[in-house]
């Protein structure tokens, strides 16, 4: 094999980073692939990992697999830049936001669940709110609201509950970096 | 594992919130109700107020000639209009209360309104 010319030097934390991404991009084609009556409603997957990225490793971490997992996303998808693209960047922004600030309530009364419903709603208040500044100028656009709210309510606790029953298990030890096999 | 366990007090509190803002969605975005009746206004006067259940043609003479203006299985529309752009006959149908359209050479406009007024915008 030619080896190659440029030396990237990567962190344990990169690698965590990169393969947590990597659950993230495969849980949103997914999503995309499960037919829903309306445009602009999806279960959000995805953000099952976000859920648990924050509760495992903290807010920075759940921010860098949120960006990879949008880019990369809209990359596979085929929606990169698309105004699909920034409807996606919008609403990660907005949940990585609410995420932020919910996270730092006590552990004691508020886990992923209410966590995972706060980002919901936030998802589809930073969607509406890009969709209605750029994509649809026009206040018609809210007549879709109640849809959106009830989805947002409905898919916020289904995954906040699978992200739960997924961090109450014990973590699973992580795989060997590959630097071990090939020390570079 | 029952999966009620996994919700914390807070989160049921969360979700009591969420259901409360999703419930006060559905009238909220709503406010306006279904179109009952289209005003139509010449030279800022009501002309007519046509029932938008009941089929109807009427033509509105202003200062360039008549604009014509049909209800059809309740929804409204400028089906011509003597003004040199033709927005307001371009605009289309008009089925949602709060829709106008304004075909302003010939001093014409058509508004769909509801049982309720919706606000367009709020003044005081």
């Amino acid at each position: 094999m030619t080896r190659s010319i440029i030396e990237l030097t990567t962190t344990p934390e990169d690698h965590r980073i990169a393969r947590l991404a990597a659950a993230a991009i495969g849980l949103s084609l997914i999503d995309a692939a499960i037919p829903l009556p309306l445009p602009g409603i999806k279960p959000g997957l995805a953000n099952i990992v976000t859920l648990i990225v924050l509760a495992r490793h903290g807010w920075g971490t759940a921010v860098w697999v949120s960006v990879l997992r949008v880019v990369a996303g809209g990359l596979l998808l085929g929606h990169f830049l698309s105004p699909g693209f920034f409807l996606s960047v919008a609403g990660a922004a907005a949940s990585l936001l609410v995420l932020g600030a919910v996270s730092r309530l006590p552990a004691r009364a508020f886990g992923p669940v209410g966590w995972s419903v706060c980002a919901a709603f936030a998802h589809i208040g930073g969607q509406l709110l890009l969709a209605r500044l750029w994509l649809i100028p026009h206040d018609g656009l809210f007549l879709m609201t109640p849809f959106f709210a009830v989805a947002a309510l409905a898919f916020g606790i289904i995954n906040g509950l699978i992200a739960a029953r997924l961090l109450a298990e014990p973590p699973v030890a992580a795989p060997e970096p590959p630097d071990a096999e090939h020390p570079a | 594992m029952p999966w009620r366990g996994l919700l914390r007090p807070g989160d049921w509190l969360i979700v009591a919130l969420g259901t409360a803002l999703c419930a006060a969605a559905f009238p909220l975005a709503w406010q306006a109700g279904i179109a009952e009746k289209a005003v139509v206004r010449q030279g800022g006067t009501v002309f007519a107020e046509l029932d938008l259940s009941r089929n109807r043609r009427i033509e509105v003479p202003g200062p360039l000639g008549s604009t014509v203006i049909a209800v059809d299985r309740r929804r409204v529309r400028v089906v011509s209009d003597p003004g040199p752009r033709q927005y307001c006959v371009r605009q289309g149908w008009l089925s949602r209360p709060g829709q106008i359209a304004i075909c302003a050479p010939n001093e014409v406009s058509v508004e769909v309104r509801g049982a309720k007024e919706a606000y367009d915008s709020l003044n005081y």
